[in-house]
């Protein structure tokens, strides 16, 4: 009996998930889902300058707007190194960008991006969104914040890397892995927005 | 099986506050533990504010949450600091803000991590970042998705609740 009680807020819970992560895509401004994104030219850790058009043969990017300072963004760290690695060598590479103003959080200057590149070994490129324009473009909110694009660079998904930001080893979904797979059958893409729990971007 | 059941019914309210103690704070590992706490039916204005110590706009706003005691000492007001600090933070960071800034508020500990399925049970309008704070009395509900930058702020939506 206990059991059956248990269960049943679980269902409600799955629910209630479902019909948020499909009825929100279209919240404030920026990219939706099926949009086609901006490109960017913006300087990395390692002294280069990137757009998403040097990716000549990629099948998607992985953008993922995150920092050094957010807790939530350290949690995702060794989970994104490992998104990379995995779907980096498959044409899906993580590009990681800072979207914070280093004046109000300087823990997230280009100089401690550097550090933090080098410390974690990043094997993706992180770049600094300078003057803050690419964030807007896209209409992130979070760090970290992922928005799946396709080889067009058409917004395939938007939101959280998984669902359970603070234990990997306690998650159920994996967003953005569901969604590549889904992507690589053409097969719909569900859900295929989620709010991006984190920290907000900081600006002036 | 009715047996089983009554008892059941009887120990869901103890089941419900059974929450992990750690030094006095109750740390809640699932929100379904919590969730009554939104849904009280009474004459008592609840003010829930989310936040966590590493949060910096969140430990800005607090002291204007904890004036609430001092501005309605005799009023049905009742203030709960739901902190997301994460486990290892509790002893370390937690407890230690805690007295430090002699927290008046009632303080409880929510670990669940799995946000995307409860921060929509809270409000649909949370976006995914804290500090919010929910005020609500019985059917009157008011969500805020920003911190508060003073005492009058807070307080101009606090009056709608307490005449």
């Amino acid at each position: 009996m206990k059991k059956f009680f248990g269960f049943a807020p679980a269902l409600i819970l799955g629910l209630a998930l479902f019909a948020t992560t499909n009825s929100n895509t279209n919240l404030g401004e920026g990219l939706s889902v099926g949009d086609k994104a901006p490109d960017f030219e913006l300087l990395g850790v390692d002294g280069e300058t990137v757009s998403l058009a040097d990716f000549e043969d990629a099948k998607g990017f992985i953008v993922t707007f995150t920092c050094n300072h957010c807790p939530f963004a350290v949690l995702y760290e060794d989970r994104l190194i490992e998104l990379h690695n995995e779907y980096a060598p498959k044409g899906y590479p993580v590009i990681a960008i800072n979207p914070n103003d280093p004046e109000i959080v300087p823990d997230d200057s280009f100089d401690n991006m550097k550090k933090r590149a080098e410390e974690k070994g990043f094997p993706f490129v992180y770049l600094f969104d300078k003057g803050q324009t690419v964030y807007p473009a896209y209409g992130a909110t979070r760090t970290p914040h992922v928005y799946l694009l396709d080889a067009n660079q058409i917004v395939r998904y938007i939101g959280a890397i998984d669902d359970n930001a603070r234990d990997p080893e306690a998650v159920e979904v994996k967003y953005v892995e569901n969604a590549i797979a889904a992507m690589e059958k053409g097969e719909k893409i569900d859900p295929d927005f989620t709010k991006a729990v984190g920290c907000s971007i900081k600006s002036k | 099986m009715k047996y089983s059941l009554l008892l059941f019914l009887f120990s869901a309210p103890l089941f419900c506050l059974s929450a992990k103690a750690q030094s006095g704070v109750p740390v809640y590992d699932s929100f379904e533990e919590l969730a009554p706490v939104f849904n009280k039916d009474n004459d008592t204005t609840y003010v829930i504010n989310f936040w966590a110590t590493w949060c910096k706009p969140c430990v800005e706003e607090l002291p204007y949450i904890e004036q609430i005691h001092d501005a309605y000492p005799n009023e049905k007001v009742k203030v709960i600091l739901v902190s997301l600090d994460f486990p290892n933070q509790i002893e370390s960071k937690l407890l230690p803000f805690i007295e430090k800034n002699e927290l008046q508020s009632d303080v409880v500990v929510l670990l669940d991590g799995k946000y995307n399925s409860w921060i929509d049970r809270v409000d649909n309008a949370w976006d995914g970042a804290i500090p919010v704070t929910l005020i609500y009395k019985a059917d009157k509900r008011h969500f805020i998705n920003t911190a508060f930058h003073s005492f009058e702020e807070l307080d101009e939506i606090l009056k709608g609740f307490i005449k």
